[in-house]
């Protein structure tokens, strides 16, 4: 791999994958990572204008397009800006470099002294200006490469930045007022679809009585293959109501499922298999032990948008038929690999095109009802558009791990911690289509000839899927890690945003104060003392000077405040939160502060805003969700079934964000849940002297751990 | 027959009048500014506004709006108090998928028609309707105050 060059660069070196000039004047951009309401757009628009000196006016965004965009891979893992902004960012400071080199020629003034405003080069000594589009005339721009390492040693004078408020979402307005998502596309002949799945993304119909389901108004169409039924009509009013009629005649075979029980329970009582995968240094001599175990049920990404996709036909060449496919997909290339081999096609005759959906926080059914579009589409050549249920997206979607983890550590007289050996017990974090051999793609498991579900493998440290964060980022003289990997569970699982390290975080961070308790040490201090990372310990002392830390009181009076920090994937951004909550029957947050440090903040409000929404996500996480099955399917499959956090408890947010302008940017995504949870663990213990480490803290878990102390 | 006003101009359908609004407003009325989220009345995504009532277009059937009047979030621009709360969300970047935004809008809107100084437990009551899951809340409570701030400014 070549140094400095950002990755993305590498798979895509030629600056016409970045960045195009149009025949008016504008600029395209493209990349591979695609707005899922992350605010990415605006950060990439932004990043363009900063490199170009242009305004947002005059650029144009195309994100996630098979036949256009770079192939950057999934957008997942907290890399959009870490990985996407830097290959743009790159080929765009190349493009001013090199454009500039010519700029100079062409006005006869030294480089240094060019400048650069709204797109046009000029000088103080000349009068005339000139721009990228008129350059790039005299140049081969269909050929230029931009994969060799910046040299800024010579670069334009001076650059016109726009202020910040320039780059507002450009997407918001018109989804607000009409159309902007996947789900509002039409086509003139097209055909709605409902797809008969089960309580259960394996459950399968027994018998289908096919007159009597083509039998309903609405539908005209039906489609039997293999276990993938399908009605189809016009209207998609008419067409939900004969589903809702179809459903009720269709008894469904489920696998069988181990019981709904605890956490604990259920993950030590599946078949694992077992590896310690860390074992260094030497333990110190310790006082005391200590030995906890925490849990974390499965969560749904119970997205307000129903999984979507609409496919049309379209002739690629002369001879041969072709797919378009519409999804809100996290990566249109492997849904594109994944749907040709489902379909038995050639990836030459998809193209596939991100277009937005409702919420994303990580593999959804968004690819699942992709591959259903395209098979109808593809079957009966005309335009499809699939909406799923909102049982389906509740149930038959992949769903997030539960974990287990048990954490053992001796501390010492001088309050250190002198070992520490972690286990965990947890399924893999990371289905997506492609990842593995076979085929991640719901429709592949009942199209005939049925695609085999992949062998289920997890993803390996440093990264990690259940273990990701598992390694504390504290300094531990001794560290020893066994997982324990369960390959069957009794659901679809697959990444949910921050996958493992929601658990492991909430976990270590539960434990260390657990710790600072029995040495009978500040849970801060605890902290910075087993710390030399001096951003770490930044953001911790800030994110406790803000929330007043050391007022806070002996609690044990129903309110508490609780601390914990978190690094997401040991080298992406820093988070420390406090949370200052209040129980009666429940637990409420009252207040949050929190401190972030991400390096160089390329969209400031971008950031904000993934940072409110990691913390409210991972409030309601941690106070209310836990997806439910029976012997008949899940259980938890609607509103009323799975509960999630409601404007009535929403804390005041006190977020800071560390301005590290000479660091690299680094992944903030993902950073807030794990230590939001946790530090709600720590403000009940510091409310009520209870300890709970099993999520979710419902009132009932509080209860029972208030009755088994008296 | 169902006939009603759909932003303004009358509007017709020939569809099944037990179907429920959403449907009829997403499809023949093409009003792709209306969100389908549950189907159930849980969520709020379908929100739109019937003779100045915020209501979940899910589980009002079409023929229960005959003769009512419609507003669906493709009017705010036009109506005085719909655009200062969409242009408050919009100054406030008030959302992150934003697909639960518009039917918030209607909430919002139909509640500052009737008053225009709720009391927090008013708006709190009102948004409670509606559920958000990317954790836009924060930004949303905020979008709602200044839009409340400009609309007494204006008096």
């Amino acid at each position: 791999m070549a140094t400095g060059i950002p990755t993305s660069i590498q798979t895509a070196p030629l600056l016409k994958q970045w960045v195009q000039l149009l025949a008016d004047g504008r600029f395209q951009i493209y990349s591979g990572k695609v707005e899922l309401g992350q605010g990415i757009s605006a950060a990439l628009v932004k990043v363009a204008c900063e490199e170009l000196c242009i305004h947002p006016g005059q650029v144009d965004l195309v994100a996630g397009h098979t036949a256009l965009s770079p192939d950057e891979g999934y957008t997942a893992g907290s890399l959009s800006i870490e990985a996407g902004a830097t290959a743009l960012r790159h080929a765009c400071i190349y493009m001013r470099l090199l454009f500039a080199i010519q700029a100079a020629e062409h006005l006869a003034v030294n480089l240094e002294d060019l400048t650069l405003d709204q797109g046009m080069f000029g000088a103080l000594q000349s009068k005339e200006k000139i721009g990228f589009h008129a350059l790039a005339k005299d140049t081969n721009y269909a050929l230029i490469r931009v994969d060799t390492p910046l040299d800024q040693s010579r670069d334009v004078k001076k650059l016109i930045q726009q202020p910040d408020e320039e780059f507002i979402r450009f997407d918001l307005k018109g989804k607000f007022t009409g159309a902007g998502f996947v789900h509002d596309m039409v086509r003139s002949n097209m055909l709605h679809a409902r797809i008969l799945r089960g309580p259960h993304a394996e459950a399968r119909a027994r018998l289908v009585d096919a007159a009597h389901l083509r039998s309903f108004e609405g539908v005209t169409k039906l489609v039997i293959q293999g276990d993938f039924i399908a009605l189809l009509g016009p209207d998609e009013g008419m067409l939900l109501r004969a589903y809702e009629k179809a459903y009720a005649t269709i008894e469904w075979q489920l696998p069988n499922l181990p019981a709904f029980q605890e956490i604990e329970t259920l993950l030590t009582s599946l078949p694992s298999v077992d590896e310690k995968v860390v074992a260094q240094g030497k333990a110190l001599p310790s006082s005391q032990r200590l030995t906890r175990r925490y849990s974390k049920p499965y969560i749904a990404h119970a997205s307000i948008g129903l999984a979507c996709a609409l496919a049309e036909p379209m002739r690629h060449s002369a001879n041969k038929a072709g797919l378009t496919v519409y999804t809100h997909s996290q990566g249109v290339f492997k849904l594109r690999q994944e749907i040709a081999a489902a379909l038995g096609i050639s990836v030459d005759m998809l193209d596939v095109v991100h277009s937005p959906g409702a919420g994303c926080y990580g593999h959804n059914g968004a690819d699942d009802v992709a591959l259903d579009a395209a098979f109808l589409a593809h079957h009966l050549q005309v335009p499809v558009r699939v909406q799923w249920t909102r049982q389906d997206e509740m149930s038959v979607s992949p769903l997030g791990s539960a974990s287990l983890i048990e954490l053992s550590a001796g501390v010492n007289d001088q309050g250190r911690i002198a070992d520490w050996q972690a286990q965990v017990w947890s399924h893999s974090h990371l289905n997506r289509p492609g990842w593995l051999p076979g085929n991640n793609l719901l429709g592949a498991w009942a199209l005939d000839p049925k695609a085999p579900r992949p062998v289920q493998k997890d993803q390996v440290l440093p990264t990690g899927g259940g273990l990701r964060n598992i390694i504390p980022y504290y300094d531990l003289p001794a560290l020893d890690v066994m997982h324990h990997f369960v390959p069957e569970g009794p659901l679809r699982v697959s990444a949910l945003r921050s996958l493992g390290g929601f658990a492991n975080t909430f976990a270590i961070e539960s434990f260390m104060d657990e710790l600072a308790e029995s040495a009978t040490v500040d849970p801060l201090e605890f902290r910075l003392r087993h710390l030399t990372d001096t951003r770490a310990k930044h953001v911790l002392q800030a994110t406790a000077d803000a929330a007043n830390w050391n007022s806070r009181g002996e609690g044990l009076n129903g309110h508490g405040y609780g601390i914990a920090f978190g690094r997401y994937k040991n080298h992406a951004g820093y988070c420390a939160v406090v949370v200052q909550i209040e129980v009666g029957e429940s637990i409420r947050v009252q207040q949050v502060w929190c401190t972030v440090d991400a390096g160089r903040i390329v969209h400031r409000d971008g950031l904000l805003n993934q940072i409110e929404g990691g913390l409210l996500q991972a409030i309601s996480w941690t106070l209310k969700e836990s997806v439910t099955w029976g012997p008949a399917g899940i259980t938890s499959n609607c509103w009323d079934t799975y509960s999630i956090l409601g404007f009535d408890e929403i804390p005041q947010l006190h977020i800071d964000l560390v301005d590290a302008m000479d660091q690299p940017s680094i992944g903030a995504g993902e950073v807030a849940a794990g230590p939001l949870a946790a530090a709600i663990a720590n403000a009940a213990h510091h409310a009520l002297g209870v300890r709970p480490r099993h999520l979710p803290l419902t009132p009932d878990r509080l209860l029972q751990l208030i009755h088994s102390q008296d | 027959m169902t006939v009603f006003q759909l932003n303004g101009a009358t509007t017709s359908t020939a569809v099944d009048g037990k179907l429920p609004l959403v449907h009829v407003l997403r499809n023949p009325c093409d009003t792709k500014d209306v969100r389908f989220g549950c189907g159930a009345g849980n969520c709020g995504a379908c929100t739109v506004i019937v003779d100045g009532v915020a209501q979940q277009s899910c589980g009002l059937s079409t023929e229960s709006i005959e003769g009512c009047d419609v507003f669906t979030p493709a009017a705010l621009q036009s109506d005085p108090i719909g655009a200062v709360v969409l242009q408050a969300f919009l100054d406030e970047q008030a959302a992150q998928c934003g697909y639960c935004i518009n039917g918030i809008l209607m909430s919002l809107t139909a509640l500052l028609k009737r008053e225009l100084n709720p009391s927090k437990e008013k708006i709190i009551e009102t948004l409670n309707r509606h559920l958000c899951r990317c954790g836009a809340h924060a930004r949303i409570l905020r979008a709602t105050e200044l839009a409340m701030h400009r609309l007494q400014a204006k008096g």
